[in-house]
Formats: C-alpha cells, structure tokens, sequence
C-alpha cells in the first residue's frame, strides 16, 4: 500500500446504510411473483417420539391446498441436511429433511403444506393428523452420557458423537511441577442467534430452460447453490441462489437449512414460485443455536503466578442432528484455550453428545468465545489463588512481542501480536489504579463494584484451505465498465459488515478514483464467480485481498496502456483524482480516456488484448490472530442481584484497518452481544424437551438501554499473512466482552469468598449469592 | 404466526360497539390497542370468531378535567397518558406508570382501558390504579355504572366487567396538597412487564406524620392488590427510614406469590418487599417537595 492514503482507513459512511434506513432494500420475503404458492412447516410438538402415521388428507381438501408433503414422501427425492465436518470415528447424525420414522426434537419438520395464500397455508397445517408415539427425550447432555440412556440415533449403541482430544507439550510433568492445581467447572450456556431477520426461502423453477432459482437469507450463496444441487440432484450449473438483503446472520444462516431444499424441490414439483417465511417461533425452535458446553477445567500453577499446564474436559452438546459444522465447532475451543498466553502444555478432551434438542453451530465466536471464556475465567482464578492482581497474571504469561510467530502447544501459529500494548492502551484509558482504588472506597460503604479484565487472541480471516471442511479461499472479479465506472464482485457475502463501503475505498484507492465512483456486487451465483462466502470474520482480510490483488492487476494493465498512450514509462506513473499521470513529466491522462482506449482497442500496446477484467482466487497461509483487551467495571444492585454496566473499555488490534467507523461498528455489536451472553440469554429446555424461552417475551436480548458508552481504541498490529496486513473483526467484541463482564461480576463479589458465577449473571443469580452470603444491602 | 380467520368489526359508536359485543358475547373480542390480544391470536393460543375493533371510536381518547377528577378514555395510549400535562400536573402517579411500560412502539399503541380490561398479572397500571383509588366505568346498552378500583380486579385475566360491558373511562383524583406518589417497578429483562411494580400515593401532615398512605402492588401475585398491612403499619406514623423499612416488609404478606423462569416465588416477595419500600421512599421525597 503507498504511504499517503486518500480513501484506505477513513470513516466513510456506510453506502449500505441509506436505502437500510429508508427502507428502499429488499428482503426475501419483499419478493412478489405472479403465481406465487406458499409453504408452511408442520412441525414436532415432541422432542422425541415415534412416527406412527400422518393422515393429510384432511389438509389435502382445505381451501387452497395445492400439495401436502410428508417425510414419506420425499424419502430418496432429496438427501439429507449436509454435515462438512468429519471427525475421527464420528458417528453420523445425519438430518432428514421431513423426519419420516422418528422426531428428535421439538421443532422438526414433519410435512409441508402448499397453498395459494399463506394465510390457507397455516389453517391447513393444523388439519395435518400425525400420530406419535412419545419416547423418552434425552435434554440433559450428562444424563445422555450415562448408562442406559435412550439412544437418540440407533443403531448406534450410545449418545456419544465423536471423542476429540489435542494434546501439546508434556502435561504430567506441568501438574507434577506445579505449586498449585485450580479446578473449575463452568457453562457456556447455550444460546440463540435471534438475527432481526428470520429465515426465508423463495424458489422459482423454469422448465422450459430447466432453471432452478433460489432466493435465501443466507451468508453462503455459492456453497449452498452446491449443497443444493446435491440435495436435489439436479446440475449445479442450472441451479442460481440469489441472496438479497440479509437481516443479520451472526453465523445461523452459515448454513444449510431443509427448507432451502424442500421449497426449490416444491417449486419443481408445481412449477410455481413458493415462499416460505420462518416465523419467530420457528426461528427460536429450528434455526441454529450456538455455545452449549460443559468446561472442567484444571490449571497447573508456579506460585509466582507462571501457568504450567491446562487441562479442559468439553462435553459439547451439539443436539439431535448436525448441521453444516456442528461437530467442528467444540474443536475450534480447544484450538484456542491456550488464549494469549505462553502455556507449555495443553491436553483438551472433547466429548460431542446428542441430546433431543436442535443442532448447535456456528454462532458469533463459533468455539472461540467458549475458549476465551474458559482461559480468561482461569487467569481470574489463578489470581484470586494467589492473591494477585488479574494484570499482573496475565503479563507474566504473554509471550514477548519479538517471539511471533508463536506456535501454541494446541498447534495454531499466531501470527502477530504485542499484548502487552495493547493491555497497557486499556488499562491507561481506563484509569486502572484509580479505578481500584475508587473500588476500595465503595467497598468499605458496603457497595458491590467489580472491575473486570479480560485479554484475548482469536482466530480470523478462515483461512487457509487445508484447514477448512470447503475451502478457505476467496475470490473476486474486479470489472472497469467502458464509462469508466468500477464493478467489483466479490465472492464474500456480506451482510451488515459493510464491505460495499470498504471494497469501494479499496478500489477508489488503488485507480485513483472516489468511492462513488466504485459498485460493490454479491450474492448472486449468476453473477459473482464462485466465493466462500462471509463468516470466520474472512470477508475483508481474505476477500479483500482477492480485491486488492485484481485491482493490482488491472492498474498495471490500465499504466501500460496509459504510458503507451504518453510514452511514458508504465511503472512510473501516480493514479490520483481519476487522473493518470507520470511522476516527473507532470504528463497527464484521463482514468476515463484509457479505459476507453482499452475497449475501443484501436490504440492498445501491441498483443494487449482488450477489455479491462481481473479475477483473483486468493488462498491465504494462514488464519490470522486478532487481540486486544477489555475492561469493564459493574456495580451489582445489593438487593436485586441486577448487575449494572458502568463503564466499558474497549482496545481491539485487527491489524489495518479499511474502515474504522465499521469496526467500531462490529465492535460495539460484539460487545453488546456479549452483555446477552454475561447478562442475559439462556435457552431453557425443560425436562420434557420443550424450549421454554422460545420467544421474545421470555428470550431477553441486550437492548440500547442496558449499554453504557463504550470506549473503543485501537493498537495496530499488522498481520504478515496478506498483503494489506488485515486481521479481521467481525467477531471479536463477542469473543473478548463475556470474560471481561463476569470476570467483574465476580470481582464485585469476591469479598464474599466467591470465586466464580456461571454463565448467564442474571439477577436471580447474583441475588442467591449474597442471600447465601447472609449480606443484604439496605 | 398467522391468527385463525375471525370476522371484523370497525364500530364508528360506542352505541354501536356495545351493540356488537352484546350480540357476540362470549364468541367476541374487544381490540383496543391490541398488545396483548394480537400476539396470542398469532400464536393461536386465543382464536375469537369476532373482532370489534374500538380503535375508531370517536371520543375514547382523552385526558380532562370532570367534576375535580382527571377522567380518561378507555382508548387514551399509554404515551398520550405520559405526555399529558394535566396528568403530569395532577396526577403524576399514572404518568409516571405509563412511561415504565415497555418501549417507545408498545406505549404509541397500547391504551389504558385495553391494559385494565386484560388484567394481566404482571401489567404496570393495576398497581397505580389501586393506589389512586380509581373509578372504572363500564359501559352497557342498559346504561353505565362505576366500578371502585379495588373491586374491579378479579383473578389472573379476570375482571368485574360482564359480559355486554365495554371499559369506557377511568377516573383518577388530583392530588392534595402535599401528596407525594411513585411507580417503583423491576423489568423483566426479555418482556419489559413488571416481574414487580409498587405504586404509592402518600400525603404528609405538617408535623411530618403520614395522614393518608395507600400501596398498590403488581406482578407479585395472580392479581394486583393493596398492601394493606404496609398502610397500616404507616398511616399516622412518622415516616423514620427505619418505620418505612419496618412497614415494607409486610408488602406480600398472606400473597400466593408467583413463581416462573424469571422470578422464584421467593424472589418476587423479597423484590415486593425491596420496590414497595423504594417507591414508600421517593413518593416521601417529593410530598416533602423534593426531586427523587
């Protein structure tokens, strides 16, 4: 990148926002077509039983029906829902998409109903007779481990789904040399995604040229364009998925649902459109959950606060079935456990269990916030062990700014990183020893106030091929239209990340142009090359490379036509103000004449073809290792248990930044979805399997009012594995915020001997505590 | 979340509305603002064959002076009910309990008279409408009659009104000279409905002691009710922290209190104990003309 940027690292305005703020987008369910059917889900009130029969007809003979479908029916028309991961002896839980012998879960698709107005379409649903037998469900995921337990996917003999295990650097001897062993169990509740948006899928199907078009709110159009092929079996080269608008995805339409499948199949089927709108009851009960594990966890410990050795036990609870990456998800915490800290030895052992539940996946984090969570809690721990302060720990354990790339006993290479700076920015902004103080104050009046801490490593920009189930790559076309307009398509699919802005600032920077000046065009098979899509925080650090290096390649076309249009040397010539011009001669050359000049192709160098296209695929070498630290002070209310948030500070290093409006805007979100995971959300199934917070009403999420001002800063970092030194940033805030705000929780109660809180802090909680503790307030 | 078909009524009168739900009875509902009644339709947890939808009624919507009470139109919206200076001026107490419900949209919709009708367990206004001893009016094609607030409240969902019977008005006092009043409520975090709320209108003696206290509670129970040992406890007293402390923990006394996801039954006494003194301190503050 040149030194002096014009557009690269400003706080441009988001191009997105303003048809978003008006209205003016469309969303899946804002599509019309003249015929259009519509589909709806009938679904299992049971979390686990057996299918005795399903009478339709009565549904069949309601007004409007068109179709009633069952598992039944579709057994052998489409395959089932699509697992990428493969672990070692993993035994298959593969989802049907009806159920038609057995339900595991209650929310699972029984039948389908078509008619020709929604409204029909639910009345009929309810005319759908299925007769089930109730068996046994298994919620507790420990019970599900036990002997004896109902087994949910016969005829394999228990509800163990694979056993994983990752082992670095010499653990007995670490716990033979240590002072001291600490041991904790802790939760990651599970949790769900609640995007603003539910899913939806329209399909359209025109037999005469045997066209297939499916328009889904997802975050992966071409590797569900593939999927869905598979699933139905037709070519995947007449098969185009079209992703509008998408109203926040947050990793739960990383995936591929049975719906996406179901409703391209109906629409083959009638030869009419169909729609089909996930309710929010349905969104609750069958769109992905995220989190769901139970951490022991057993620290080895120096009395001078150096961490020897760390030992994790993961029962992940993934579920009835998977999904597209629920078995790898518990993996990508014990990649990670480790945090930013120099720890010889690590030995994780993970047991995925099936439960009657639905499936776990990717959600914001996906495995890393589990691990930040886990590390950043024991640091706490190993500190209150040894009376010392949460700061001092976690310094005598960073490696040294000099020791990247820094291989991890669990065989991740960090690529970059100064911790220490970054701890030092947010401990400075902070005001640290005065805020301690001030808390020793408070605390002699009786006041609960705690100042939490956390220093986090995750892992962005997914990744390098060899480590993903479906490639890690990225592609992107950059196409200068003959009016000297600019079209970059980009395989990544945004949605809310805001890369129609900072693609455009890349572009604008690298032909001299203005964002205006620069379209950003995804999620639509027919007309971006194959991509990967957007999650794993990739989209700016591996799409926005494969940007970057086609733009490279099309300026270094456009100066050899512009130096042989001046004689001038091409290698030697400055793009700036839509203006080609050379460096000493001052000579200059309208951006639009030599894009003309390449398209009339009459003036060309010689054997240059025409036209001015550039494709890249890139594939990066590695993830990258974003970092940073937060802090955050609480006070609790003494005689609710509410925990009020009074301060937050942010210092997140993502290496270079496009945007930095869009990373506050990525951080402050992550931070807030956070205070859902500390403070707030919880899925509750009860022992019958039935989701008792499956709704808004009893689901709480963090609105504006529960946020205090966050105070962001950055530290600059670079990473060494693309060229224009991104990391990523999508999920950090969530990754490092949970720890901070229990970490403070239990600081705040700490003078009563506690030592750790469970995930979620709600009121309830705290409030038991101190009842416990025989201490109220006033 | 689509609500089985029903058929609609728009009534333009009130004669014309109590018409329609005499004729429908049982088999009909009354769609005021709708917060409450829309999402269980959709959910298909209440299917009505008939909606009469009282929203264009003309002259349901107001908040005056009559005979020295504020009267109030059964379809007045919560945010009209805060926003009202006359309701700010005189009788803050109900003001001040329509701006803790819920969020910005809930409040542009829902009304004062659809709230009271539904008697949820957890609804902010009961509490208020207790301490304020109100009158309630329902309205019948065989004329009017008032119904006293404290006896207006039934059981969980239920109420005094019969069937035929529209809620058309509440009637709430201004206040007296030194009277101070607060809404003290604990959010549930996911609905924003009082897990619970305690509404206090108080007026001071010159010497300092309490001559008038009542205490409405909400959300403990299955219906709101008057914390009537509190007032007990207090009215005559002197108003010490420590007689106020003493006096609110009696707030759930002889109360089957509720227990869900939320809030332990146990908890929920403790938090009536906690709100009812908070509300008892700031309704104190500002009879004795000070902010809080």
């Amino acid at each position: 990148m040149a030194t002096a940027m014009r557009h690269i690292g400003k706080p441009l305005k988001r191009k997105e926002d303003p048809r978003l703020i008006q209205g003016l987008s469309h969303y899946v369910d804002d599509l019309q077509m003249a015929g259009m059917h519509y589909a709806g889900i009938v679904r299992s009130p049971h979390a686990h039983a057996r299918i005795r029969s399903v009478d339709t007809s009565k549904a069949q003979a309601a007004p409007g029906v068109v179709l009633v479908l069952t598992g039944a029916d579709l057994k052998g028309l489409i395959g089932p829902v699509p697992c990428a991961a493969q672990l070692p002896e993993m035994k298959m839980a593969l989802r049907p998409v009806l159920a038609h012998d057995r339900v595991r879960f209650v929310g699972e698709g029984v039948a389908v109903v078509v008619a020709t107005d929604r409204y029909l379409a639910r009345d009929a649903m309810d005319l759908v007779e299925v007769d089930y037998e109730p068996l046994t469900p298994v919620v507790d995921p420990e019970k599900a481990l036990a002997k004896g337990a109902t087994v949910l996917h016969e005829p394999y003999k228990d509800n163990v789904a694979f056993r994983w295990e990752l082992e670095g650097g010499d653990i007995k001897k670490a716990f033979k040399q240590a002072d001291k062993v600490i041991r904790q169990r802790m939760i990651n509740q599970r949790l769900i995604p609640v995007a603003m948006e539910t899913r939806g899928v329209v399909a359209d199907y025109k037999p005469g040229e045997k066209q297939l078009t499916v328009w889904s709110s997802t975050q992966i159009p071409h590797l569900l364009r593939t999927q869905i092929a598979a699933m139905l079996g037709v070519p995947e080269s007449s098969v185009r998925v079209i992703t509008p608008e998408v109203g926040g995805g947050f990793g739960s339409k990383l995936n591929v649902y049975p719906e996406e499948a179901l409703v391209a199949h109906l629409a083959m089927r009638l030869g009419k459109p169909v729609k089909w709108i996930e309710s929010r009851r349905e969104n609750f009960l069958a769109t992905i959950h995220g989190r769901d594990q139970i951490d022991d966890v057993e620290v080895a410990v120096k009395s001078d606060g150096t961490v020897l050795g760390l030992r994790c036990r993961v029962i992940a609870d993934l579920g009835a079935y998977y999904q597209l990456l629920t078995p790898l998800i518990p993996t990508m915490t014990g990649l990670m456990i480790a945090g930013c800290y120099k720890i010889p030895a690590v030995r994780v052992e993970i047991t995925g269990v099936l439960t009657n539940k639905m499936s776990t996946d990717a959600y914001r984090g996906a495995g890393r916030p589990e691990a930040t969570y886990i590390i950043e809690r024991v640091m706490d721990l190993v500190a209150a062990e040894l009376k010392k302060d949460p700061v001092e720990i976690r310094r005598k354990n960073f490696p040294q700014p000099n020791e990247f790339p820094y291989a991890t006993p669990t065989g991740v290479i960090y690529d970059s990183a100064n911790y220490q700076r970054s701890l030092d920015l947010a401990l400075k902004m902070a005001n640290y020893k005065k805020l301690r103080q001030e808390q020793a104050r408070l605390r002699k009046q009786g006041r609960y106030v705690g100042i939490g801490l956390s220093t986090y490593v995750e892992v962005c920009a997914m990744g390098p091929s060899s480590a993903m189930p479906a490639g890690g790559w990225e592609s992107a076309t950059v196409r200068i239209e003959p009016t000297g307009s600019v079209n970059i398509l980009t395989g990544a699919s945004p949605h809310g990340q805001g890369q129609e802005t900072s693609f455009a600032q890349l572009g604008a920077e690298v032909l001299g142009l203005d964002p205006e000046d620069v379209q950003v065009v995804h999620g639509d098979t027919a007309i971006v090359p194959y991509g990967i899509g957007t999650f794993g925080s990739r989209a700016t650090a591996v799409g926005g490379t494969a940007v970057y290096k086609s733009l490279l390649k099309l300026r270094e076309k456009l100066a050899a036509i512009a130096g042989h249009l001046m004689t001038e040397d091409p290698s030697k010539l400055v793009f700036a103000d839509k203006r080609i011009t050379a460096r000493i001669s001052k000579k200059s050359i309208a951006f639009g004449e030599v894009v003309g000049a390449a398209y009339a192709a009459k003036t060309l160098p010689p054997q240059m073809e025409p036209g001015l296209e550039a494709t890249t695929f890139f594939e990066p070498t590695n993830f990258t290792f974003p970092f940073g630290a937060h802090i955050c002070v609480v006070e609790l209310d003494a005689e609710t248990g509410d925990v009020r948030l009074q301060k937050y500070v942010s210092v997140d290093d993502c290496g270079n930044v496009l945007n930095p409006l869009l990373v506050d805007g990525q951080v402050h979100g992550g931070i807030a979805q956070s205070v859902g995971q500390a403070l707030l959300e919880e899925a509750v199934y009860d022992e019958q399997g039935q989701l008792i917070t499956g709704e808004l009403m009893d689901y709480a999420i963090p609105r504006a009012s529960d946020l205090p001002w966050f105070e962001t800063a950055r530290t600059v970092t670079p990473s060494p594995v693309n060229p224009l030194g991104l990391k990523g940033v999508g999920e950090a805030g969530t990754i490092g915020a949970t720890p901070a705000l229990v970490n403070a929780v239990v600081d705040a109660l700490s003078p009563l001997g506690v030592r750790h809180v469970d995930l979620p802090v709600k009121r309830t909680r705290v409030w038991q505590i101190l009842q416990k503790a025989g201490r109220r307030g006033k | 979340m689509i609500p089985v078909a029903f058929e609609y009524f728009a009534p333009k009168t009130l004669e014309e509305a109590l018409r329609l739900v005499e004729r429908h009875g049982d088999e009909a509902k009354i769609l005021a603002g709708g917060h409450s009644l829309l999402p269980l339709m959709k959910l298909r947890l209440a299917a009505p064959r008939f909606i009469i939808d009282i929203g264009r009624l003309r002259g349901m919507s107001y908040v005056r002076e009559e005979n020295g009470q504020i009267a109030i139109g059964a379809m007045t919206t919560h945010s009209e009910i805060a926003g009202s200076d006359l309701m700010r001026a005189r009788c803050p107490l109900l003001a001040e309990t329509a701006e803790a419900i819920a969020d910005v949209q809930v409040r542009n919709r829902g009304t004062l008279g659809g709230s009271l009708a539904h008697a949820d367990p957890a609804a902010d206004y009961p509490a208020s409408i207790l301490a304020l001893d109100a009158q309630i009016v329902a309205a019948s094609s065989a004329g009017a009659r008032t119904i006293p607030a404290r006896e207006f409240f039934v059981d969980m969902l239920t109420t005094q009104l019969r069937p035929g019977e529209l809620l058309s008005q509440v009637r709430v006092p201004m206040l007296a000279p030194r009277t101070g009043t607060a809404y003290a409520k604990l959010h549930q975090a996911a609905s924003g409905f009082a897990i619970v709320g305690a509404a206090v209108r108080l007026t001071c003696g010159k010497s300092g002691k309490i001559e008038d206290i009542a205490v409405g509670l909400t959300g403990v129970g299955p219906k709101a009710y008057r914390a009537e040992a509190v007032e007990k406890a207090l009215s005559g007293k002197k108003a010490s922290p420590q007689a106020v402390a003493e006096a609110a923990r009696q707030a759930a006394v002889g109360i089957e209190a509720l227990s869900d996801l939320h809030a332990s039954a146990e908890y929920r006494r403790e938090m009536a104990v906690v709100f009812t003194r908070r509300a008892i301190e700031r309704a104190l503050a500002r009879a004795n003309g000070k902010k809080a």
